[in-house]
């Protein structure tokens, strides 16, 4: 027997094809560039900051963007209340609010997977014990749920991970719970349990690689999310403490100042607005990628 | 004779269903010798396949073993370990699935799965480092090459997805054989795919059988490829075992009157232009059978004495029947 002509020789995976149909997605590879830049600024920020974000300088109490009259064009978006430099602290906060989105979806992401794997695969009690608790997490209203968390272990970058990342593991969980009840019948995993497979084996090796890619999906969606719910609790002043820069706090040192200074808060909320939406619009575009059912 | 390399004894297999209770193989006993190829024939839902899962402690729930012994090699499987079970499965006894196209994961190429069943059952293999992987790889490849996989090099790292149904069958079979087992269990293992490559897997499997000396139970629905492929067979109505015997004994002289039926149905050259004669009537339900012959309402030869409890009888020196003709009068 001879390999017919149209055999591809070089291999692919259906994660390298699903790649490769995002990447002709024009949009989605706009916005997932930004999200890149942000991410860049947020590891180089020392060097790519004019300034040091906390250094102070009453003489430039709200001093306005470099465009305005009175402004500077080494202080580009102004200074805030303080006389800091806005542009400065927004490089250094996208520092927190990425790490945070990602801290947050890598742990909520790891045990949801976990959680998710063992509820569809071995069913049972261990099934209704973690959903039922999905169940209950899902009640309460998110933001509340932190805020409740964060009074209880104080403020503070990690104590803000773990309070979003007690809830925000349902929803990996949910994801990878009903992708295992329909992935667990297939024939391949009846063939490797009858191979001598073990549940960790099967569960690790022959589950997770099929219901990857809505998880991805998923993961990313959220982590828009968890950036937006960092910013609302650091508006609350439960977040990260001062002076270090996040974008909530900054918005929220803006608001006294809002008519006379409008830029103090407005900037920050638009690199909000910008990482925001381009990882919604990332996040889209993989689900066209990985799942064909949703594309157009 | 050779001796019973399988051996199970009274295996009755039910599944709890919200109708009622299911039973799905009542009171079977099956042998499989050494180095033969035992066919198992039947309709959909007969508990051939049933039977055989739970051969190997496969059963799904809500389906459970009731009673009966599975001996394996001269060990109780029944009595094994879930730990001890895995052991067994893959190493000693493999089992191929229906479905090809189903029944490999798509997210693995077939290099990793085939080094899968080698990291778990070989112990053969050098304990770890760049020397386990060269074996893994040689033991790959040779594997590809037995089942007939050109350039297995390239082969082994390329998707399932990427492979024609036979050729997945094929892998199948290799994953399968990876770890010598002493068993194949190859469940319809050409439902799947088109008359022509059915032969060449058919085929495989019979060439492999002779060459690695193990033991072969194909389940099958096809009186034909037990016909070229088995030296043995058993058929199996409603849950129990029917007939069984040498294959030409069986197909030449069926003494059951449903395998009597099953060969009539099927359509053969000899008899162009002849009407088929379907066996009338449907398999019964197995819910709440009554103690009585399985095969009664669509049996041609029944009578009241049917309609007692029938065991199976012996009717010649390796052949028995569940019939009460059998000893009688010769039907």
């Amino acid at each position: 027997m001879t390999m017919t002509a149209d055999t591809p020789v070089a291999s692919e995976s259906i994660f390298r094809r699903n790649l490769s149909n995002f990447a002709a997605n024009r949009l989605a590879m706009a916005c997932a560039l930004i999200v890149v830049l942000f991410a860049v600024m947020a590891v180089f920020a020392p060097w790519i900051a004019p300034h040091d974000p906390n250094e102070t300088d009453l003489f430039r109490r709200l001093q306005p963007p470099a465009w305005i009259a009175g402004g500077e064009w080494s202080f580009l978006l102004g200074c805030d209340a303080l006389g800091r430099d806005i542009l400065s602290r927004i490089i250094y906060g996208a520092r927190i609010s990425i790490f945070i989105g990602l801290a947050v979806i890598f742990v909520a992401t790891t045990v949801g997977i976990l959680a998710g794997l063992a509820a569809g695969y071995l069913r049972g009690w261990v099934d209704i014990l973690i959903s039922r608790l999905v169940d209950i997490l899902l009640g309460f209203p998110y933001l509340i749920f932190a805020i409740g968390l964060m009074a209880m272990m104080g403020p503070g970058l990690w104590n803000i991970i773990l309070a979003l990342a007690y809830k925000e593991w349902v929803i990996p969980a949910r994801v990878v719970r009903g992708e295992t009840l329909v992935t667990r019948e297939l024939e391949y995993v009846e063939a490797a349990r009858a191979l001598g497979a073990s549940r960790w084996h099967i569960m690790l090796r022959e589950i997770l690689p099929n219901v990857l890619s809505p998880v991805i999906v998923v993961a990313t969606i959220r982590m828009a999310h968890v950036i937006i719910l960092e910013a609302s609790l650091s508006f609350l002043g439960l977040g990260v403490q001062p002076p270090t820069a996040s974008w909530g706090s900054m918005v929220s040192d803006g608001r006294a100042f809002i008519l006379e200074a409008w830029w103090v808060s407005t900037f920050p909320g638009l690199a909000i607005l910008l990482l925001v939406l381009a990882i919604n619009v990332t996040s889209q575009g993989l689900r066209d990628a990985f799942d064909p059912r949703f594309s157009e | 004779m050779k001796d019973a390399l399988l051996e199970v004894r009274g295996l009755r297999t039910v599944f709890e269903t919200r109708a009622g209770r299911v039973c799905a193989v009542d009171g079977v006993d099956v042998e499989v010798r050494r180095g033969e190829c035992l066919g198992i024939v039947g309709e959909s839902g007969s508990g051939k396949s049933v039977t055989f899962s739970s051969v190997m402690g496969l059963v799904k729930s809500p389906g459970h073993i009731e009673s009966g012994t599975v001996v394996f090699d001269g060990r109780d499987l029944r009595g094994l370990t879930p730990r001890e079970m895995r052991a067994v499965r893959g190493r000693d006894i493999a089992m191929t699935m229906q479905d090809a196209l189903t029944a490999l994961n798509p997210a693995l190429t077939v290099g990793e799965q085939i080094a899968e069943v080698l990291e778990a059952h070989d112990e053969t293999l050098p304990a770890r480092g760049a020397a386990r992987r060269t074996a893994i790889r040689n033991t790959s490849v040779e594997m590809l090459g037995l089942v007939g996989i050109p350039s297995a090099e390239t082969r082994l790292k390329q998707y399932p997805h990427e492979f024609s149904g036979g050729m997945r069958q094929r892998i199948m079979i290799a994953i399968a054989l990876a770890c010598r087992p002493k068993l194949l269990i190859a469940d319809e293992p050409t439902t799947a795919l088109d008359v022509t490559i059915q032969a060449q897997v058919l085929e495989l499997i019979s060439d492999i059988r002779a060459r690695l000396g193990m033991s072969v139970a194909l389940i099958t629905h096809d009186l034909g490829v037990v016909a070229e492929h088995c030296d043995r067979v058993m058929v199996m109505y409603a849950g129990q075992v029917v007939e069984e015997g040498p294959t030409a004994e069986v197909i030449g002289a069926p003494k059951h009157p449903y395998t009597q039926g099953l060969l009539a149905s099927i359509p053969r050259p000899g008899l162009r232009g002849q009407p088929i004669h379907p066996i009338e009537g449907q398999v019964p339900d197995l819910i709440g059978l009554p103690p009585q012959c399985r095969f009664y309402s669509r049996c041609a030869h029944r009578r009241d004495a049917c309609l007692t409890p029938v065991e199976m009888r012996q009717a010649g020196p390796q052949r028995r029947a569940r019939c009460i003709l059998i000893g009688e009068d010769e039907a």
